[in-house]
């Protein structure tokens, strides 16, 4: 806590990690289990009615009428229930010969009738909301009437942007290494609600196909900044995603163009090849950054889990990840961590560490802002 | 501040929770600073921003009041930590430790100062958790939705989205968009007073249909601020009785002539403090730390900007371009405006910025040819590793024109608010009639005497002659115009420091943070590249320099910080420096860490059209100002055919 980060913390991906995941409603509701009930994934633990929306119909102006003649001219009052174009004011002037009604704009309970602006106010239905476990666990916690908390032991791999909800499936592992294309041919029709993993950069058509093929998700290294533009159908200004709706979720472990899955998340997720897992591609890089995620659960294991990295430490001879050009994706082990700030080639003085990088033993001098701690 | 508001009905907590403290109790829980005789030694002030707690401690030196040492610590708003003086207190151990003063005891901050421990005062600003966020609700978009939307912004908000009548939305799309979002707060204005009642309260109407709900504490009624017609008020505190914490304030628009924003603008401060504060993790702490009201960062910064421009009776401009947001305030003949441009920043919010600028107009600032494909990529990489700095020069210059890119739109978004009031009758003679009665903007750049920058890429650029380019090229200043950027952005301090002593915070103002770059004289008008332009003769001291400069380019001359330049400024007759095209003007330039800049481009600045030519004509310009090392060209050809 004490410490100026000068560097980003990396993207868990562990074997080993005990995970727990909110499950919260938007209001107070109905919840559906007890703690210590075992839950799949799909299973639903809580429900609520949001309000239904609200439609208007200004009654005075419809019916020629002032405000305050409303009330008198309505046939139902508030709280009492229409259906959508039902009459629900008349007036009869000169004796019945002029004739004006109103109608129900949508079905529901009316909610209020003004007598200062005429206008009358119908809510329809309530909304449905039904929560799910996320992921195959254990209830450990419920809040009230709001909030249910589920806990599970299993792989657990960050990725750096998602797109799309939640997802659940069986893994199905398309490529045969982390720097593959994950391209159209890959998928077929067995690629039906499984998440499929791929390997480098993920091609637009490859999505498509995906979509198609009625997939859960993708998890790949990258993709190209104009393809998932493209995939969108607009381009993506900030990373706060997960509410886009594209039938199929995608989970980038890397970031943008030509950069192969990390070897640890590869290995991580073709291993489990078959097994259920859950995805989440909501992403908010922000102050309370969420990270997209894969969730593979191993039911009825007991042992410790991995603790999480502290996001504290730089030494010598840390594994680190160069996240910035001219060196971004590499991997390097940190073999000095200069105290005094040095001038880098753009003239900016900042505090550096000397790398050696994983593939060609070169030492370089890095920022300490451009590298990502590797966390297990 | 005074409140003129008339409370209708106070927010009521749920059953057992603490009630938010009021401003009454808050500042009766305060021990007032020092005896009226003794002035303040040492001030604490910290800014807690969405992803970092700036600390910095002022000392009174010698009679003077000086910057000590800055420290900074992760802000700790968000969970885990969810307590927002865990990074305060981080910040200030921070300052302990490079100052070696003791500030601390027991996690609290000691006051008053006890020999050379602690500190006289301590006053913080705010901007985490998304800062103060406020949905707007008028009658018209451009008259009173505008006022309202004018005094959200200037209270420090983000305007999530403003409401009208006709903002082309039906009924129903309102009240879903009220719903969807979860405003901090909503401002409902509408109505000259003794005018339209009606529409006024049908508005009222759509939002307690909606039921909005606050973004924190979701146990607490929505705060609502009517600022509209007198004549409604009872009614739409009657419709909203139910629906929301209703506050009544005067009119924002009590004629169509008259703009009085001093109300509402207090009021949401003061419910910022009492609802948004009260419920944020940490704060409720946090406030009975401080000796002044906490106030969010934007108004602190805007508020400093008002009161330089007071002081020295000057039209300035500044702008905070940060890694989500660029906020662009703005002071024109005692007016004050400011406007925040929620999705461009450099960092979270750069992809953005190339959605928003488009690609070309990004490339057109770059002296060299980056591949599109490359180019696009990096950017994304930048938005989803925000923290990063670029190592290359060329990934330098790529930055530098994403902020260009930033700094003018969000400047072409500050014009179009800070205007004058519309609606207003004005005599107006025959070809004024057959146009629309559009209003003016108050930004007058021919009038404009100071911009300062501030934010990471203009306070941090490796070059200074870099932050001044950025900002030339952005704003287009014509005639004389001074440069100044913030050295390590501590307005929001100062600006809230000012509420308790305007002496401390002026002195470090103009003593640490800001540094002069120096002024640029920019004739307005164009001419092709090489055509007469302007004669400058400037006598510094005993010295005099005259230099005729053709159009289409760049001169520096040196002027020191602390010097000053009497400038004669002969434009040929197609340019104006202020007078009129063709006139002469008489101008004293302040020197800076730049100098004298004289930009020759034109108004509005173009730029070649052929590629070829563009990045040739940039190299030169560059090398003219001595913005970028000379290799920097080569190194971004070099990085391309890697």
């Amino acid at each position: 806590m004490r410490a100026t980060h000068g560097y980003t913390p990396g993207l868990r991906v562990t074997e080993r990690a005990l995970i727990r995941r909110v499950r919260r409603l938007p209001l107070p509701g109905r919840i559906h289990v007890q703690v210590g009930d075992q839950v799949t994934a799909e299973q639903l633990v809580a429900s609520t009615e949001l309000p239904g929306n609200v439609a208007n119909v200004n009654v005075a102006h419809e019916l020629s009428a002032t405000p305050e003649d409303v009330p008198g001219v309505m046939l139902f009052g508030e709280g009492d229930r229409v259906e959508v174009r039902e009459i629900i004011a008349e007036s009869r002037a000169f004796w019945g010969l002029f004739h004006s009604i109103a109608r129900a704009p949508i079905s529901g309970t009316i909610e209020t009738i003004s007598e200062i602006t005429g206008q009358v106010l119908v809510r329809g239905a309530p909304i449905s909301v039904d929560i799910d476990a996320y992921t195959d666990g254990t209830v450990v916690d419920v809040q009230g009437t709001e909030t249910v908390i589920i806990e599970t032991r299993g792989a657990l791999a960050q990725g750096i942007l998602g797109i799309g909800g939640e997802a659940h499936g069986a893994i199905k592992v398309l490529c045969s290494g982390p720097d593959e294309l994950c391209h159209v041919g890959l998928i077929t029709e067995e690629c039906a609600d499984c998440i499929l993993v791929g390997g480098g950069r993920v091609t637009l058509d490859a999505l498509r196909a995906a979509v198609d093929a009625r997939a859960a998700a993708v998890v790949s290294g990258a993709i190209d900044d104009t393809e998932l533009d493209e995939f969108l159908g607009y381009a993506l200004g900030v990373a706060i995603t997960g509410q886009e709706d594209l039938g199929t979720s995608l989970v980038l472990t890397e970031g943008f163009g030509d950069t192969p899955m990390r070897r640890s998340t590869f290995e991580l997720l073709a291993a489990r090849d078959g097994r259920r897992a859950s995805v989440n591609g909501a992403t908010q890089i922000r102050a309370g950054v969420i990270r997209p995620e894969v969730v593979v659960p191993e039911p009825g294991a007991t042992w410790d889990a991995d603790a999480a990295a502290e996001a504290m430490g730089l030494s010598v001879g840390s594994d680190v990840r160069l996240i910035r050009q001219p060196w971004f994706g590499r991997l390097a082990e940190v073999v000095e961590l200069p105290e005094r700030l040095e001038t880098i080639p753009t003239e900016a003085e900042v505090r550096v560490a000397r790398v050696r990088l994983e593939d060609t033993g070169e030492v370089v001098t890095v920022p300490r802002a451009n590298l990502e701690t590797i966390e297990q | 501040m005074t409140r003129s508001a008339r409370t209708l009905r106070k927010v009521s907590g749920p059953p057992g929770a603490n009630p938010p403290p009021t401003r009454a109790s808050h500042q009766g829980g305060r021990q007032p600073l020092l005896a009226d005789d003794q002035p303040l030694r040492s001030v604490l002030a910290t800014d807690c921003g969405s992803t970092t707690t700036k600390a910095i401690l002022i000392e009174l030196v010698d009679g003077e009041y000086r910057l000590r040492v800055r420290g900074e610590a992760p802000t700790t708003v968000e969970a885990p930590y969810e307590d927002v003086t865990a990074g305060v207190l981080n910040a200030v151990a921070e300052v302990e430790e490079l100052s070696g003063r003791t500030l601390l005891h027991d996690g609290e901050i000691i006051r008053p100062q006890q020999g050379a421990e602690g500190v006289d005062a301590y006053v913080s600003t705010s901007s985490a958790g998304g800062g103060l966020q406020v949905m707007v609700v008028g009658l018209v978009r451009s008259m009173t939705a505008e006022s309202a939307q004018r005094a959200a912004l200037g209270a420090g908000a983000i305007v999530m989205d403003v409401l009208a009548l006709d903002d082309g939305r039906r009924d129903y799309e309102r009240i879903e968009r009220m719903r969807e979002l979860r405003p901090d707060m909503i401002l409902i204005s509408g109505g000259v007073d003794g005018g339209e009642t009606r529409k006024v309260v049908e508005m009222a109407e759509l939002v307690a249909a909606a039921n909005p709900r606050a973004r924190l504490g979701a146990s607490y009624e929505l705060p609502v601020i009517f600022a509209g017609n007198v004549e409604a008020r009872e009614l739409v505190s009657h419709v909203l009785q139910r629906a929301a914490a209703l506050t009544v304030v005067d009119n924002l628009r009590p004629t169509m002539e008259q703009e009085r924003l001093g109300p509402a603008r207090a009021e949401i401060q003061e419910l910022f403090l009492q609802h948004v504060m009260a419920q944020a993790p940490g704060y409720p702490r946090l406030m009975s730390w401080t000796d002044a009201d906490i106030m969010p960062t934007p108004a602190a910064v805007g508020s400093l900007i008002e009161a330089v421009a007071k002081r020295e009776g000057i039209n300035v401009v500044g702008v905070d371009i940060g890694g989500a947001t660029t906020d662009v305030f703005s002071v024109f003949a005692g007016t004050f405006n400011r406007t925040v441009s929620a999705n461009l920043g450099m960092s979270y919010s750069i992809s953005n910025v190339l959605a928003e600028a488009g690609l070309d107009n990004m490339l057109r600032w770059l002296a060299t040819h980056p591949d599109p494909r490359r180019l696009g990529n990096d950017i994304r990489n930048k938005m989803i590793r925000p923290t990063t700095i670029p190592q290359t020069l060329v990934d330098l210059t790529v930055e530098h024109a994403a902020a260009r890119e930033a700094l003018r739109l969000a400047f072409e978004q500050h014009k179009l608010l800070a205007t004058e009031l519309k609606g207003v009758q004005r005599q107006r003679d025959i070809a004024d009639a057959f146009g629309a009665a559009g209003a003016q903007s108050l930004v007058d750049m021919k009038a404009l005497d100071l911009i300062v920058g501030s934010g990471g890429v203009l306070s941090h650029a490796p070059r200074r002659t870099q932050a001044a380019l950025m900002m030339i090229d952005a704003f287009e200043p014509q005639g004389v115009t001074r440069l100044a950027v913030d050295s390590i952005f501590m307005m929001p301090q100062l600006g809230v420091l000012a509420t308790i002593s305007e002496e401390a915070a002026t002195q470090v103002f103009y003593r640490d943070c800001l540094i002069p770059l120096g002024t640029c004289i920019a004739p307005a008008g164009t001419a092709w590249p090489g055509a007469p332009c302007v004669r400058v003769s400037a006598h510094i001291g005993a010295d005099t320099i005259a230099l005729d400069v053709p159009c289409g380019e760049m001169r520096l001359l040196p002027l020191d910080e602390g010097q000053v330049a009497e400038v004669q400024i002969d434009p040929t007759r197609r340019f104006d420096v202020g007078a009129g095209r063709g006139r002469s003007v008489s101008a004293r330039a302040t020197g800076g860490v730049v100098g004298l800049i004289i930009d020759t481009r034109g108004r509005p600045l173009a730029l070649p059209a052929d590629a070829e030519q563009r990045a040739e004509t940039i190299r030169r310009w560059h090398e003219a100002l001595g913005a970028y090392p000379q290799s920097a060209d080569e190194a971004g050809a070099e990085a391309v055919a890697s």
